[in-house]
């Protein structure tokens, strides 16, 4: 009896994960039957317009990568930086233990707040306007807590050995720092610097918040060019209750999705290559 | 040679100045919020604010009772942990205490997936696929509802119920596991009489992690649930979040710095508040499991 | 802290009861170090150490794993200093200079005393590199030529140059376990200090490689002094002209090698080399 009871929580348990994948694979099929027909080379040539049928995502597109490569400019010297001091410099005292504690609860604040302080801090009080900059800005902030986790991971790797042999050699601390720990980091950095540009590319609400427009159809000139990025396109169209526009969302969807699946690919192949080198 | 000392006395600052930046970014959210807030409440009483049921800002006839996107918020949230928590916990199981290691190694990374999905492909999802599917059981379900982006919420929050989950359980030593299996008792037992209760506080964590995380979810929400507040406890009719209301008033016209435009930092300051009380909670929870088991 | 200044006991002092020393052993005292204590937090783990390093001369510390011999090493370029919680009381000086003194310069210290670690750690970049770096951060070239030349007398002094020489730009981890070993001693000879330390060079590798370590000390003595740190007995006797044998964290005897391994003064000194204890 009791062989029998644990078999069924053995199944009940496995079910669970069963249902979870059953649902992403839904999921999955029902975007790419939604939208596979409407993906063609004009959807992603075409700007956004009134009519459906003539609507497309590239606006949204440069939008988007506008600010992706923006966040990670401002990102990842902020963010390495952060890192080094943290791993590096003042590992016991309690002043870094109170940035430390400060970090992992930014981690768990939710995006819409982000949004919020953009708005206030960087639209409004900077004066930054509803611009590239103001949206990269508040996303970097966003970004900051993922790219210092996997900067000190990437840190932690490289072993002491190196660092002794540096400085017996008369190196100072940033000598040795700057050109043996960093380089030997820099695979780590670039896996963590694009797994948190590939979240930040999926993120909507703060960027909605601090005024990214649902409909401006023109790919931004300038870092302070009002924007939009397709997630939100996404969400324009997704709240027009034509069929044709949830047509046109699914396929935004696809376009969104495979770029996701482009970085974390490369974050990937970044990530093997190390790996394999590290051998050597 | 002194230089050296100098140059590198800077670069040191430069790099804490860098690192002190999370404190500012505390002291920035903290502050705007707290500012609008404050202006918010010169013209709203606070009392009104938290305990009225009512809320019409952007209406001629305005009520600032916040109580009802708190419900409608709960109502998803409520929703979403019935489907995660348990789904969640048990699948952690199966993997903690059941799997071989070639099946976590293909399964993990595949529930990661899900907790990387964009939060408005779910809202997608939720809106288009889920809705129409329960309207077939469920007629009375409305178009907008907290039913169906709360079961996709559910959805997108068990990988990280189960990933902290499976992490508490797999800190709990080995040889727990093994006096229990000495004395006779299935997998299951072990799981449920030892196991679960030995990592109570990490997993206790990441459930409060997790209601954290459904209370500040915003696009499922905006999508799904619809853009009327209103207090209830119907799964199936439409509701608005706290979140979803931020994003109704930056997507309409709403000028600065009028008391319409202050109503979005009073949510986002109460909102902020919850989900920091929870994440401290939680921290707590998870500083204390490691201290039994480190 | 002694204001007076200490008469430095020539050699002929330490050896009085076995006999008078060769004269070439008496060579200028390059290293004082006068009642050295040193604290891990509050463990010390060196009691009171007094020794005299002489120029041009190998000097080998031996003693049981844990006795403090690496740590004392580690004390004469400041090493101990990147772990925190550490404390040195006493005095070291290199030729007179302080080395625990408020205004030294630890990296000029540092180019002055050399080192090489136990297990290889050859940085994950090219020969040429390895060696380079040192000279770029201190500054030590101004041409490519000038650097070019600079890397290959230092691998020559090394023993290595002519295995290297036709593949410098390959990465410095796919040589062996002895030839990164002399990599790293070229990479520490390539700033040219006046002292370096060694702390087991030969322990990770197989005889023949320890072979040629050990006659790349002997030929380096000429013009470098040379201490290291052993726990191969046969290795100090081969290898060194002065012994130091160290027990607990105190140092117990020191002496010519041949003395120490042959008549020493104390009871412990003898029970270690005959292996009866340690």
């Amino acid at each position: 009896m009791k062989k029998r009871l644990d078999l069924l929580f053995q199944i009940a348990s496995l079910m669970t994960l069963v249902i979870a994948l059953t649902a992403l694979g839904a999921l999955v099929w029902d975007i790419i039957s939604d939208g596979a027909s409407r993906l063609s080379l004009s959807f992603l040539t075409n700007i956004a317009s009134r009519n459906a049928a003539e609507a497309g995502v590239y606006h949204a597109l440069m939008g988007s990568i506008w600010v992706i490569a923006l966040t990670g400019a401002l990102a990842l010297p902020i963010g390495v930086a952060a890192a080094i001091y943290l791993e590096e410099y003042g590992t016991r005292s309690r002043m870094a233990r109170f940035i430390e504690l400060n970090i992992s609860n930014l981690a768990a604040v939710p995006s819409i707040i982000y949004g919020l302080l953009g708005l206030g801090l960087f639209v409004r009080l900077m004066g930054m306007g509803q611009s590239v900059m103001a949206g990269a800005a508040t996303l970097a902030l966003l970004a900051l807590p993922v790219v210092i986790l996997s900067t000190r991971e990437a840190l932690r790797t490289v072993p002491n050995t190196i660092r002794e042999g540096s400085y017996a050699l008369g190196a100072t601390k940033w000598q040795t720092i700057w050109h043996q720990v960093l380089p030997m980091a820099t695979p780590g950095v670039l896996t963590g610097l694009i797994l948190a540009l590939s979240r930040a590319i999926g993120e909507t609400a703060p960027l909605i918040t601090i005024g990214a427009l649902t409909y401006i159809p023109f790919a931004p000139d300038t870092v302070w060019s009002k924007f939009t990025v397709l997630p939100i396109q996404v969400f324009n169209w997704v709240s027009r209750p034509q069929a044709e526009f949830k047509t046109n969302a699914a396929a935004g969807i696809l376009v969104l999705l495979v770029l996701l699946l482009s970085m974390n690919a490369v974050a990937i192949v970044v990530r093997d290559r190390h790996q394999r080198q590290g051998r050597a | 040679m002194k230089s050296t000392g100098i140059l590198e006395w800077i670069i040191e600052k430069l790099l804490f100045t860098c690192a002190a930046l999370s404190v500012l970014t505390t002291a920035g959210i903290i502050s705007v919020l707290a500012f609008e807030t404050y202006e918010f409440l010169r013209e709203v009483p606070v009392l009104e604010f938290l305990t009225g049921t009512e809320w019409t800002p952007l209406f001629a006839n305005q009520k600032f009772g916040v109580l009802p996107l708190v419900g409608g918020t709960l109502l998803v949230s409520a929703i979403a942990m019935v489907v995660a928590l348990p789904m969640g916990l048990l699948a952690a199981i199966y993997l903690s205490e059941y799997s071989p290691s070639g099946f976590r190694r293909v399964v993990k990374p595949i529930l990661e997936i899900l907790a990387g999905v964009p939060t408005v492909v779910y809202g997608y999802f939720a809106l288009t696929f889920v809705t129409p599917l329960l309207q077939r059981f469920l007629p009375e379900l409305s178009g907008f509802n907290a039913l169906s982006p709360g079961l996709v919420m559910g959805l997108m929050i068990l990988p990280l119920v189960s990933s902290l989950s499976e992490d508490a359980m797999r800190a709990v030593p080995r040889g727990l596991r093994e006096g229990s299996y000495a004395l006779g008792a299935t997998r299951m037992q072990t799981a449920l009489k030892v196991v679960v209760p030995a990592a109570f506080s990490g997993i206790t964590a990441a459930f409060i992690l997790a209601v954290s995380r459904a209370i500040g979810e915003t696009m499922i929400v905006a999508i799904a649930a619809g853009q009327q507040p209103r207090l209830t406890a119907s799964p199936f009719v439409p509701v608005e979040t706290m979140t979803a209301y931020i994003v109704q008033v930056s997507l309409g016209d709403t000028p600065q710095g009028t008391l319409e435009y202050r109503t979005i930092f009073a949510v986002g300051m109460l909102l902020f508040l919850m989900t920091f009380g929870l994440n401290l909670i939680s921290t707590w929870l998870r500083e204390r499991f490691r201290e039994e088991y480190a | 802290m002694t204001g007076a200044t200490r008469t430095v006991p020539s050699l002929s002092g330490v050896v009085a009861r076995g006999g008078q020393p060769p004269a070439s052993l008496d060579t200028p005292v390059k290293i004082d170090v006068d009642r050295l204590n040193f604290y891990y937090g509050e463990k010390r783990a060196l009691d009171g150490i007094s020794i005299q390093i002489r120029t041009n001369l190998v000097t080998a510390f031996i003693g049981p794993s844990g006795c403090g011999k690496s740590t004392f090493l580690r004390t004469l370029n400041r090493m101990n200093d990147i772990i925190p919680g550490t404390r040195v009381e006493g005095k070291v000086e290199i030729d007179g200079e302080a080395v625990y003194g408020s205004n030294l310069d630890v990296v000029a210290l540092r180019r002055r005393v050399g080192m090489v670690f136990q297990k290889s750690n050859p940085f994950p970049k090219s020969i040429f590199e390895n060696i380079a770096y040192g000279l770029r951060i201190n500054g030590l070239t101004r041409t490519k030529a000038e650097m070019a030349e600079r890397v290959e007398e230092s691998l020559r002094q090394a023993a290595i140059w002519e295995e290297v020489k036709d593949r410098l730009h390959d990465s410095a981890l796919a040589l062996s376990g002895g030839q990164q070993q002399r990599l790293c001693i070229a990479r520490a000879l390539a700033i040219r200090p006046e002292i370096l330390l060694m702390d087991e060079p030969a322990s990770a590798l197989d005889p023949i490689a320890t072979q040629r370590i050990e006659e790349l000390i002997y030929d380096l003595k000429k013009n470098y002094t040379i201490v290291i740190v052993t726990h191969n007995m046969q290795q100090a006797a081969r290898v060194s002209d002065l012994t130091a044998f160290f027990w607990l964290g105190r140092l117990v005897e020191f002496d010519r090698t041949d003395k120490i391994f042959t008549a020493p003064a104390e009871k412990l000194t003898e029970d270690y080399v005959t292996g009866r204890c340690g």
